[in-house]
């Protein structure tokens, strides 16, 4: 439950956090999160991975689909990985997990009880 | 608190956040880049996208209604003529911020901010050469004058509206590629685009000075005058020939010392140009009298070559207020209508071509740069210290001299010119205070045809060829612009400048400019070919075109009860009159015994060719390596005796060839035996032949194929995803549909004006400079197929019509 709350939370403030912040406001978003609904590390890591990959994807996914690929087809052959949407959208989310994963562990530790 | 596991994850995130949010060489920061909500991926444009808005600002008087058409072109209905500035500005910036931007950058020599010290030689050259100079001279002479002003003002506040508006997702792709954020608009900026069109229409590509001057040093002044000369043999003048012109009232003094001291110098000027040739660099424009059309009402056409871009140079629209309303294409960059007509006339531009740039030695005291002697005096220079900020932070200082000529462009500091304090001014047009802007402030507001005179006298540089037809029934041509007075062969080789005795001695009188008005032949042309016969009592130097102009001037005599359709076909005619002109003798010439089969195949491709350069047919790119070919034999064994010399024109050698069978520079003076024009012609051939078999195993012989045009990005090879390819069209270099590789008509507009006017135009591009935007590329089908958009004049009474697809209200705040 703790999971899902603090995965919830985490797309909710990932996503209003890039209303306002740049784009490194997805490490805040997730570092706060996980303060508030604590998790050991590794759950907390997974939490904000999974919210950020589908967040991002999820957003990739549908402005390429409203674009129809006419943007991503050039981005993907300017970074050399071809007309590959998909692809692109996987490196993106990616990208967003791994940062709001790390984030999210700091936030953990912060409030572990030492070991 | 797990104080150890807490740092060392802490210290990954920050690391990734701070390695993801910079640039890494030509990789973009991928976390900014990707964010879905900062970076790319916001500018991938829905392709329903709805761009109807409201909006309000403080830097507008009074309600402004604009409406976009299917092909997102904006007609733009305003109270007063600030407003309706301010909404092109606005419109300019939302639709084309980093290309106007990053044009305006390029022409400062300020391209090292954004990618750092390889941009420094570029930068350093725009700065040398003096176009932040020009462009400052510009902007103050658009400051006093009231109307440009005003105009300026307006348009710049509409730009920085939408910058100061503008969130980061909005900045377009570019910037996040580039990581950099634009600059406030100016008055300068509006300067610095206009003097980046002038270099590119009557820079250096216009005046061959080191060239000619390093020929010089193996052939005499009277050999260069007939390997480049100053007529052609097919030369249609814009001028008909047999016009009477007015003697000169002045003619230039010949310095005393011009033999000895000018046609007789012999020593190299080891220069290097970057970016020396822009060739197919033209255009097209004629206007038909109403006694050729079958309407009875004037035509005006007009197809500007360019280099092909996407973004593109043209952003269309319509603009109305109650003093005016005009219609064509705009410069994202500057205000107003560029090329295009309003509800009495119709205007069009070619270039020139006249060489307003000339290049002078001059003799420093020393390092310093401070002082050179001039009129047997020491003279103080004005020191110019450029400062070229670069993206790390460090500053790179250059000292450039200005002299009485200009600034010192080459030194010992750029381009390695050696000897003794030596150094190379520039005396540029371009420099010279003027306002051209205010040109187009009149011409977009023109009745007719005094209107047109009296609002073209403000264009000064680049010489222009400016085409005009009204519904009143008049047409005509000048060849507007300030042509300096010059002694025959002043200007063609680089001059002393230790004296006064060299300088320009005036400017050749508007008056006495060439031009033509309601000519008895029915219609007025120009295609950048010289603009008078030899009765034309001033020394001309320039870069001119020939057989576009002869194509022209042939079918326009011959056409009557001409439509725009008509016009629509000859602007996409692909006769190539120099394969006509030539071909009989490559026939007659070549040597078919020493063919192989191969070869034998190929010359009969060439020979049962239809002189057309269309899509699919093999003969073009035979005939134009062929004649390549044979004009580097011809020529280079004499001109290779100077480092990268420039050849003499293929007219030339064409009216060489036919002149003369025995041309005396057929023979290869490297050689014991003495060559004929056969052995060259049948030589060139064959050894072109294993190239273009090769091409045609590829399946790229036919010519669409082998040429295949492209419409870069701006970025070129940088961004080659962002341009269209393949794109598959005939025409090519000297042929009126002048479609090379990357360069052709930028814009093809025919503007039929009857009662109620008639026009249309198309430009390969989009109205959208985003790369991701349906909007970017979406006319380019229609223009690779010749074909056009009907334009729609629109009327304020039109807002409720379907044909508008989105809304954009502007009202005061």
């Amino acid at each position: 439950m703790k999971f899902f709350t603090a995965f919830l939370l985490t797309v909710l403030l990932s996503f209003i956090s890039g209303l306002y912040l740049p784009w490194w406001g997805i490490a805040i978003a997730s570092f706060i999160v996980s303060l508030i609904v604590h998790q050991k590390a590794g759950k907390a890591f997974a939490a904000a991975f999974a919210s950020l990959f589908i967040l991002w994807s999820g957003l990739a996914w549908w402005i390429n689909i409203k674009n129809e690929n006419i943007l991503s087809f050039r981005i993907g052959e300017l970074l050399g990985i071809g007309n590959n949407p998909l692809l692109l959208i996987a490196i993106t989310a990616t990208l967003g997990a791994l940062i709001a994963g790390f984030a999210a562990m700091s936030g953990s530790f912060l409030r572990s009880k030492k070991a | 608190m797990r104080v150890i596991p807490f740092i060392i994850s802490t210290i990954i995130t920050a690391g990734l956040v701070v390695a993801c949010n910079m640039k890494w060489g030509v990789v973009p920061p991928i976390g900014k880049f990707l964010s879905p909500q900062h970076g790319f991926w916001q500018n991938a444009e829905a392709t329903d996208h709805s761009f109807t808005e409201d909006l309000k600002f403080t830097g507008v008087k009074d309600k402004v209604n604009v409406s976009f058409d299917e092909r997102l072109v904006p007609h733009i209905f305003a109270n007063n003529d600030d407003d309706a500035y301010f909404v092109q500005g606005y419109l300019h910036a939302k639709f084309r911020l980093w290309q106007m931007e990053f044009q305006t950058l390029a022409t400062a020599g300020r391209i090292s901010e954004i990618v750092g010290e390889k941009a420094i030689n570029y930068d350093r050259e725009q700065r040398r050469m003096g176009l932040t100079f020009a462009a400052e001279n510009m902007a103050q002479a658009i400051e006093e004058n009231e109307k440009t002003r005003d105009a300026v003002r307006s348009y710049t506040a509409g730009i920085n509206s939408y910058i100061e508006n503008m969130t980061e997702s909005e900045l377009p792709v570019e910037y996040k590629l580039l990581d950099y954020w634009p600059e406030k608009w100016s008055t300068l900026k509006t300067a610095l685009f206009i003097k980046q069109l002038t270099k590119t229409l009557s820079g250096y590509s216009y005046s061959n000075d080191f060239q000619y001057s390093n020929l010089l040093t193996v052939f005499s002044d009277a050999e260069i005058k007939i390997l480049f000369p100053y007529f052609q043999d097919s030369l249609a003048p814009i001028i008909p020939p047999g016009t009477v012109y007015s003697p000169a009232p002045f003619t230039p003094i010949v310095p005393f010392d011009y033999d000895s001291a000018y046609l007789h110098r012999k020593s190299l000027i080891d220069i290097t140009q970057s970016e020396k040739t822009t060739p197919g660099t033209g255009s097209n424009n004629w206007a038909i009298s109403g006694s050729k059309t079958q309407s009875g009402f004037p035509i005006l056409c007009n197809d500007p070559h360019l280099d092909l871009t996407v973004p593109s140079i043209w952003f269309e629209l319509q603009i109305t207020t109650p003093s005016y309303n005009a219609y064509g294409t705009s410069f994202p960059g500057i205000p107003s209508v560029v090329i295009g007509f309003n509800d009495n006339i119709a205007f069009g531009f070619t270039n020139g071509g006249v060489d307003v740039m000339d290049f002078y030695e001059i003799r420093f005291k020393d390092d310093s740069k401070s002082q050179y002697w001039y009129n047997d005096n020491w003279t103080e220079s004005k020191i110019r210290i450029e400062e070229i900020k670069t993206r790390n932070g460090k500053s790179f200082y250059d000292t450039v001299a200005y002299t009485v000529f200009g600034p010192v462009m080459y030194d010992k500091s750029f381009t390695h010119l050696s000897s003794d304090n030596k150094a190379i001014a520039v005396r540029w047009k371009a420099h010279d205070p003027s306002n051209e802007l205010l040109m187009w402030w009149w011409l977009d507001r023109a009745k007719n045809y005094e209107d047109y005179y009296e609002a073209i006298k403000y264009f000064t540089c680049p010489v222009q060829n400016i085409v005009f037809a009204c519904k009143r029934g008049d047409i005509a041509i000048w060849q507007q612009g300030d042509v300096p007075l010059r002694w025959p062969r002043q200007g063609v080789y680089v001059m002393p400048g230790q004296n006064d005795e060299y300088r320009w001695q005036g400017i050749i009188s508007r008056e006495a400019n060439p031009h033509i008005i309601n000519p008895e032949e029915g219609f007025v042309s120009s295609a950048n070919q010289r603009a008078t016969d030899s009765t034309y009592p001033y020394y001309v130097p320039g870069d001119y075109a020939v057989y576009r102009g002869y194509r022209i001037n042939k079918l326009l005599s011959d056409m009557n009860k001409i439509t725009p359709d008509d016009m629509m076909k000859l602007q996409n005619d692909n006769h190539n009159t120099r394969a006509e002109i030539i071909r009989p003798l490559l026939l007659q010439q070549i040597n078919e015994n020493k063919l192989t089969k191969e070869e034998k195949r190929l010359f009969q491709i060439f020979k049962s060719w239809n002189l057309e350069n269309n899509p699919d047919e093999s003969g073009p790119a035979i005939f134009s390596n062929w004649i390549d070919s044979l004009r580097s034999k011809i020529w280079g064994d004499e001109f290779t005796r100077v480092n990268n010399p420039i050849f003499p024109e293929l007219s030339t050698l064409i009216d060489g060839l036919l002149r003369d069978s025995n041309f005396i520079y057929a023979d290869n003076i490297n050689t014991p035996q003495v060559e004929t024009v056969s052995d060259m012609v049948t030589a060139s051939f064959k050894s072109v032949a294993p190239f273009l078999l090769a091409k045609e195993r590829e399946n790229k012989l036919t010519w669409a194929a082998y040429k295949n045009t492209t419409v870069y990005h701006l970025l070129k090879n940088n961004a080659l995803p962002f341009a269209v390819q393949g794109i598959s069209n005939g025409g090519g270099e000297e042929i009126i549909n002048a479609t090379s590789h990357s360069n052709g008509p930028s814009w093809r507009m025919v503007v039929h004006l009857s009662t109620i006017t008639e026009a249309y135009g198309v430009y390969p591009g989009g109205q959208s400079g985003n790369p991701g935007s349906k909007y970017y590329d979406n006319f380019i089908e229609t223009w690779e197929a010749g074909k056009y958009y009907s334009l729609w004049v629109m009327k304020k009474s039109d807002e409720i019509d379907e044909k508008v697809k989105w809304t954009m209200k502007f009202d005061k705040k």
